[in-house]
Parts: structure tokens; C-alpha cells; sequence
């Protein structure tokens, strides 16, 4: 019997579409335990995007957590002296509190991670295989990008003493002129000084263009002339294969400076209200787990799937067929057999109490 | 339903006021001033559809993406902390958040400071970064009662014009921060509407810029 695709909800499609375009690029699947040893996550709280977590203690007495996060525990099992760049694709459920602190969800969430001596290639096919990953999602979809070299740089620039990057990168990510304008006249900034940070919050548009507009500001430092060539050797080869024209530049996608070292990204979705995809390289964090090495990936949040495109048929079944003790069961049978084998949705009842169905086939005697 | 652009008005003064710069903008929809009960008005060929809503759960629909943009007080983004661009400070609806209390009123640091407030986040931002003691006691109104009845020392609330405080023999002690109303609007929405949304922000900006030119010529 063939496989019927549309039974399978709109998030666990998307896992088995993915699934095929990770494995083709040569990711081979991580598959990993529900919890890990708690420790791990609280020496590296920074990087969690909630530090709160289920805890138990295990049967030899440690304590453990269930995985709020996938990244740290590939990052963990990587070895950088193996020959190559590790690339790995999964899919887990996450457990981590909600906005308000109080309850805990838990978040199916599928993504990749490259890890070892990366090169710009490296770089392009993550970004690459977000795009591809979004696009085979939704149509109408919008990859951000930043470049945390490239907002440290204008920091730099700026003069803004690094106490005080917290304070501008919040103005950044709210797209908050007032907070940065407040910031300056505060910190007793120059007009010139709070018109190159405000570049951090108007850049907005499609990489090519705004690039080129940035290209003057950026040639003058070094850390901000370095970040501006990658982007823009990548935005090339994006251009060369088709992919920038929804790939913008952003500065308010944020990473945490400490652990994110270059590109970061987001992804959106028409018709949803967040992101789905959340990303960066995180060359800081693997330095501070002993790897040597740089590692860029990228996680999408599946539970949010389920609100795009149109709700269920609201039916229990397309076809739902009465009986009773009269009813010959042969007769009954078949008719469930056939039905079913046109591909229709079939409940056999005695009563059709508290149903909503498409159509009734009565066979009561 | 795309094709429009989903306004959250906070209910109210500050929402008929804040409606005018908007229609000034290019986003008119004059239904929306008639006194009826509707809470939802559209205009298909401003492409711009409104929602009155409490002004507490303005940066919610915004965050959650049932409006595209909405206009909300810093006082709500500061408590809540919704994950959406606060693009625009409009500069009305202006008053400061302040500690008030009982004239008279002196601090004993031996003491745990007791605070009566609608917005316990800042309450608690504020004085931890003074590394202060405090007791937040969470009221959902008249907070000015509270430090009458010794049930708090002090409270943290919104001041426009100090009536209020002055008739219940309370004075502003501290002022924490300025509060004005903010355009905000949802990530996703910035994305895809953002045609209309920086048609609205570039518009809106001027006017706040003009009044503030108008006013410092005075």
C-alpha cells in the first residue's frame, strides 16, 4: 500500500523533507539522549536561551537535565582533530520555560551543526541549506543576517567603551533610535559618532544592495573591513547560485558576543508571528569548551509550524458508517475496506452522538 | 487579510490621539472615532485595519503578530518586555515612572523597603540596581492607598500631573524613568509589510520632528 504523505502534520513533513536535504549535503543524523549531566548546562548558562531546567538525580546519585539545549551536547562529543569538518543534522524535543518564566514547553526542534576547520565555503552552505530549509517550508520566507564582527567594529568605531556594548546591542535589537539617541547624549557621544551607531539600527534591506551601501564605513578598520569582505564573498556566491533575493542584512538579529563570533541569522515566515530559524557561528563557545576549532549551525523551531497554512477539515471522519446488531458484518467490512482504500477517513459507529463527519453511509437494520 | 495593515490601539485619550497622527500618515479610518462598541474598523483602500484594545495588552497582539504595529506606553514595553521593535518614541502621553511617598517620608535602610506597584519589573530593576531590600506588593489600582495604610512605604507608579498623589499627601521621591508612547511593531510584520510600516515610521517620525521644531520655537 502507498504511503499517504498528507496524513502526516505540517511539522512532521517538514522533518522528513529536511531530513533528505541535510543527508544530501553529506550531515549524517545525531541522535542523542533526552538529559545529560545538569552540570553541563550550568557551566555554560550564557549560551542557553533559558537557564531554568527539568532536573533529576539519575539511579548513581547525579544530577541530570533534560536537554534544553542540542548544540552544547554535539559541541561536547566533537573531537576537532578528526579529519574534516563534523557535520551533523538532528531532530529532538528541547525542554525549556516559556516567556513568562513558569511553565515549561516542550519544543521540537530540528537543525544542524558544522563543527571543525571551516572555510567560507563551509559558511555558504549552512547559510545555503537555512534558505533551501525555509523555502522548502514556505514560499514567502526572509533569511536576516548579521555579522557580529561587523557591529563590534562600528562599536569599536564609535568609541563605546565595551561596558557599555550590553546597553547599545539592546538599542540594536529593538531597532530602538530613541534608547541609542538617549545613550549619546548620555555618554556625551558626538553627532558623528551617534550617526555611524545609528547605522546599527536603520540597516535594513537585501544584502547586495545594502552592502554596498555600508562598503564606505567599513573600510576604515580593520575588524569592520574583514567582516564587510566575508559578507560580501558570501553574498556572491549566494548571487551566483540564485539564493539572495531574500537574504537580508540585519543588525538587530542578535547573538551573544561572547560565544558569537561572526555571521548570525533568523529566519521568518509569512503568516507566522517569531522567527523559526535561529543560527550563528559560535566559535566563542567552542574555545570555551576546549575546541579549537570554529563551528556554525543552525536549529528550526518546528512547534510553530503548525499555525501556517489552513486549519484541519474540523471532521472526525469524511465518512462515518452506522450498524447495529441487525447489520451484516461482511456487508460492513467491505464497505469499511472500500471506503478507506479510496483514501477517505472512515468511523464505523452504532450512534453518530457528538460527531461531525462529511457523509453517513446507514447500514442499520 | 495580509494586505492590510493591523493597527493595536491603546483605548482610550491616547489612542484617539495617537489615531490622528496615524491618519495623518496616510492611514485614515474615521469610523474609528465614532462612539460605538465596535473594537475593529477597517479601511480597504488605506489598507489599514484598527483594533481598540487595553492598553497593558497592546504590545502582546504585537508580539504575537495579531497586529502588525501598535502604539503602546514605554511604562508597558519596560514590565513586559515583549520581543518587538520599538521603532518610534511619539513623544505624547508623556509622565515619568516615579517612587512616591507620604510626605515626610525617610528611608530606613535597616529596613526592608516596601513597594506597592501595577509593574513589579521595574520596581525590582530599579532597586536592584541599588542593591536595595524590597518587599514588592503587586496591586492592580488605587496603589496611592497602599503607603495611607501602611500596607507598603512607598509606592512606584506613574505621575502625569501629581493630583492624584498631592490630594492622598504623596510626593514623587524619585523619578526612574520618562515614559511617552512608542510605535512598536512585530518582527515577522517588519519583514513582509515592510513597505507600509516604513511608509508609516517615516511619516510619523517627521511629524514627532515638526511638533518638536514647533515647540522649541515657542
Amino acid at each position: 500500500m502507498d504511503f499517504d504523505w498528507s496524513i502526516l502534520r505540517s511539522g512532521e513533513q517538514t522533518i522528513y523533507r529536511l531530513r533528505g536535504l541535510y543527508e544530501k549535503y553529506g550531515y549524517r543524523r545525531f541522535k542523542m539522549s533526552k538529559f545529560e549531566a545538569y552540570d553541563l548546562y550550568v557551566r555554560n548558562k550564557d549560551f542557553l536561551v533559558s537557564d531554568r531546567m527539568i532536573t533529576f538525580t539519575d539511579a548513581r546519585g547525579t544530577l541530570m537535565a533534560l536537554k534544553p539545549d542540542v548544540t552544547l551536547s554535539i559541541l561536547k562529543n566533537t573531537r576537532p582533530e578528526e579529519p574534516g569538518p563534523r557535520k551533523v543534522y538532528y531532530n529532538e524535543n528541547v525542554y525549556r520555560t516559556d516567556k513568562s518564566g513558569e511553565t515549561f514547553q516542550e519544543i521540537m526542534q530540528t537543525g544542524l551543526e558544522c563543527i571543525g576547520d571551516l572555510d567560507l565555503y563551509h559558511i555558504y552552505e549552512v547559510i545555503a541549506l537555512a534558505v533551501a530549509s525555509l523555502a522548502s517550508i514556505h514560499p514567502a520566507y526572509i533569511l536576516n543576517i548579521s555579522h557580529m564582527g561587523l557591529v563590534s567594529g562600528f562599536m569599536e568605531a564609535a568609541g563605546v567603551d565595551p561596558a557599555d556594548y550590553g546597553e547599545v546591542l539592546s538599542a540594536v535589537r529593538e531597532k530602538n533610535m530613541a534608547a541609542l539617541a538617549a545613550f549619546c547624549r548620555d555618554r556625551g557621544l558626538s553627532g558623528t559618532v551617534q550617526s555611524l551607531l545609528e547605522k546599527l539600527v536603520t540597516t535594513y534591506g537585501p544584502m547586495d544592495r545594502v552592502l554596498g551601501e555600508l562598503a564606505p564605513l567599513c573600510v576604515g578598520g580593520k575588524k569592520t573591513r574583514e567582516a564587510w569582505e566575508e559578507l560580501r564573498a558570501l553574498c556572491d556566491l549566494l548571487k551566483a547560485n540564485g539564493l539572495e533575493s531574500r537574504v537580508y542584512l540585519d543588525f538587530s538579529v542578535e547573538g551573544d558576543m561572547r560565544y558569537y563570533s561572526g555571521i548570525v541569522f533568523r529566519g521568518f515566515l509569512q503568516g507566522l508571528a517569531a522567527g523559526v530559524l535561529s543560527g550563528g557561528q559560535y566559535d566563542g563557545m567552542a574555545e570555551k569548551m576546549g575546541k579549537k576549532c570554529g563551528a556554525i549551525g543552525f536549529a528550526i523551531y518546528l512547534n510553530e509550524l503548525e499555525r501556517l497554512g489552513p486549519a484541519g477539515t474540523g471532521l472526525d471522519a469524511d465518512v462515518l458508517v452506522l450498524y447495529n446488531e441487525g447489520t451484516d458484518l461482511g456487508e460492513l467490512t467491505r464497505q469499511v475496506d472500500q471506503l478507506t482504500g479510496s483514501g477517505r477517513r472512515v468511523l464505523a459507529r452504532r450512534s453518530a452522538d457528538g460527531l461531525t463527519v462529511g457523509e453517513t453511509i446507514d447500514l442499520r437494520a | 487579510m495580509n494586505e492590510f495593515l493591523n493597527v493595536a490601539l491603546p483605548k482610550g485619550r491616547l489612542g484617539e490621539r495617537v489615531y490622528k497622527m496615524f491618519a495623518q500618515a496616510g492611514f485614515p479610518c474615521d469610523e474609528l472615532l465614532d462612539p460605538k462598541r465596535k473594537l475593529i474598523f477597517e479601511n480597504p483602500e488605506a489598507g489599514v485595519r484598527y483594533f481598540w484594545v487595553k492598553p497593558s495588552d497592546v504590545p502582546v497582539y504585537v508580539e504575537r503578530g495579531a497586529a502588525d504595529v501598535g502604539v503602546a506606553g514605554k511604562d508597558i514595553l519596560l514590565e513586559y518586555q515583549p520581543d518587538i521593535y520599538e521603532l518610534l518614541d511619539l513623544n505624547v502621553g508623556k509622565c515619568r515612572m516615579c517612587v512616591a511617598a507620604p510626605n515626610g517620608f525617610r528611608d530606613d535602610p535597616d529596613r526592608t523597603l516596601r513597594v506597592a506597584t501595577e509593574f513589579p519589573r521595574i520596581a525590582r530593576t530599579y532597586y536592584g540596581a541599588r542593591s536595595r531590600d524590597i518587599d514588592i506588593i503587586r496591586l492592580h489600582g488605587s496603589i496611592e492607598i497602599a503607603p495611607i495604610l501602611d500596607l507598603t512605604d512607598v509606592i512606584v507608579d506613574i505621575v502625569e500631573t501629581g493630583t492624584t498623589l498631592r490630594e492622598n499627601d504623596l510626593s514623587p521621591i524619585e523619578t526612574i524613568v520618562p515614559i511617552s508612547a512608542r510605535l512598536i511593531s512585530n518582527k515577522v510584520s517588519f519583514q513582509f509589510k515592510h513597505e507600509s510600516i516604513q511608509r508609516l515610521y517615516d511619516d510619523l517620525k517627521a511629524q514627532v520632528e515638526a511638533k518638536a521644531k514647533e515647540e522649541a520655537a515657542k
